[in-house]
């Protein structure tokens, strides 16, 4: 492997740079967020790189929850933060990390125990890469889920309360949303999968072939990885959108959009 | 906001709300329907809808919103089981069903909407102006077939109407919703 140098990151930094110019000059309004994200990237990776160097130096299964929790709570905030109309309260944020909880969580000690079966099981260098994989692409799943589910019922109010008027119970009035919901949080998934290989070549494999590893065993990597990304977010996806939809309503099943609020 | 109001209705009986707008006559049809929470107590046939699922109790108790909303592509597929009485008798082309919902005209879709109520076969019918869209033939067709509803099914009914001329055709219990207090006005008045 290629060690990178501090100059060699200068280089990368320095297009980034050029291209916040040229947008000042087009006028585009984007430079000072590009900059400042660019900013986060170096600063957030170097930081995580020195905690996995740590928690690689002390393997102990409380480390290793610590950092996973905090994982789980930023991004349980990130996906509040997307939706236009979220749910007000605690409820905001304990749906989607709630679901975040319920879908890595579960797939990714599943995958270490019964597929890796590393010793120890929680080891850091398989534990800390997968949950992040799993929980990035749930939180996004969750969220454009959620936020699907509370647009489309807000928009489809009067079409859910005349079929409560009709006698629909609470279930059957939202199906439309609920549904709309779940595909829209899996597409993203489902095109990943799709297009893996023939138009994209996903990162982790393309990482792993970087740092020296055989083509073919980055590929089998690769394939659990989508296959674990799929399992979670389409776990997690349902259950936000479930737990979701009954939130919606009361316990006369009645449609309480007052249970929402726009985010500013 | 409404005020503590009491109001009783016969099966087979009609009863006739008029009153300002922003009174909250569509607020106590609301209620009554169970749609919005409330500190009241609606009993049908003595048994308090506490007491009963609350989509067996809207099955039971049907509100006529004044805005119809519809899910499926065409009229037709909102009536699995069939219309309960010819479209035609409403003023309706034959075809009507096979439309598509977006193109109706509001008028159009007011009637469907109640044919579609109807269809469900209420003990109570909670009308919000449900002649509001439409022309004095088509008014008096609907007035004619809730009426025909109301007697054979011993249903009861409580319309909201801003027509006068209506409430006295209707022959109906009139009440006035003003400043939160339901008032009497006597039969037809």
């Amino acid at each position: 492997m290629i060690l990178l140098s501090h100059a060699d990151l200068s280089i990368a930094a320095a297009m980034v740079i050029m291209l916040a110019l040229l947008s000042l000059r087009l006028q585009a309004g984007i430079s000072r967020q590009l900059l400042v994200a660019a900013l986060r990237t170096a600063v957030q990776l170097t930081l995580i790189g020195l905690v996995l160097k740590t928690l690689f130096a002390n393997v102990h299964l409380g480390w290793i929850s610590l950092m996973a929790l905090f994982m789980l709570l930023v991004a349980g905030r990130e996906v509040m933060a997307r939706q236009e109309r979220r749910f007000s309260g605690w409820w905001g944020y304990s749906i989607g990390t709630v679901s975040m909880f319920l879908s890595s969580f579960t797939v990714t000690v599943f995958a270490l125990v019964v597929i890796l079966g590393d010793s120890p099981w929680y080891a850091p260098q398989y534990a800390i890469p997968l949950l992040g994989m799993l929980l990035g692409n749930t939180m996004s799943g969750i969220a454009i889920a959620l936020d699907r589910l509370t647009q489309s019922a807000w928009q489809q109010r009067g079409v859910i309360e005349a079929r409560l008027i009709l006698g629909a119970r609470s279930g059957d009035a939202i199906a439309d949303p609920r549904r709309q919901a779940i595909r829209s949080g899996l597409i993203p998934i489902i095109n990943a999968m799709a297009a893996a290989g023939v138009v994209s070549l996903p990162g982790m494999m393309t990482g792993q072939i970087l740092a020296g590893a055989p083509p073919v065993e980055a590929v089998k990597y690769q394939i659990l990885i989508m296959f674990l990304i799929a399992a979670g977010t389409g776990l997690g996806t349902m259950s936000a959108v479930i737990i979701g939809s009954r939130r919606l309503f009361d316990d006369r099943q009645r449609l309480c959009l007052d249970r929402l609020r726009e985010n500013q | 906001m409404l005020g503590p109001l009491s109001l009783g209705v016969d099966a087979g009986e009609c009863v006739c709300i008029s009153g300002p707008s922003g009174a909250g006559k569509s607020q106590l049809l609301r209620a009554i329907a169970d749609l919005d929470p409330h500190d009241g107590e609606v009993l049908l046939g003595g048994q308090p809808a506490s007491s009963i699922k609350p989509y067996r109790w809207r099955a039971r108790v049907g509100l006529l919103p004044p805005e119809s909303h519809w899910w499926l592509p065409t009229a037709g597929g909102h009536f699995p089981g069939g219309t309960p009485v010819a479209p035609a008798e409403l003023g309706l082309p034959e075809d009507i069903m096979d439309q598509p919902v977006e193109r109706l005209s509001s008028g159009e879709k007011q009637r469907l909407a109640l044919l579609r109520l109807l269809a469900n076969r209420p003990q109570v019918l909670l009308l919000d102006e449900p002649t509001a869209n439409l022309d004095p033939a088509n008014t008096e067709r609907a007035e004619r077939v809730i009426n025909r509803f109301r007697e054979s099914g011993s249903a009861a009914v409580i319309w909201i109407s801003h027509d006068p001329a209506q409430v006295a055709r209707l022959g109906c219990r009139a009440l006035r919703l003003a400043d939160g207090r339901l008032q009497e006005q006597g039969v037809g008045a």
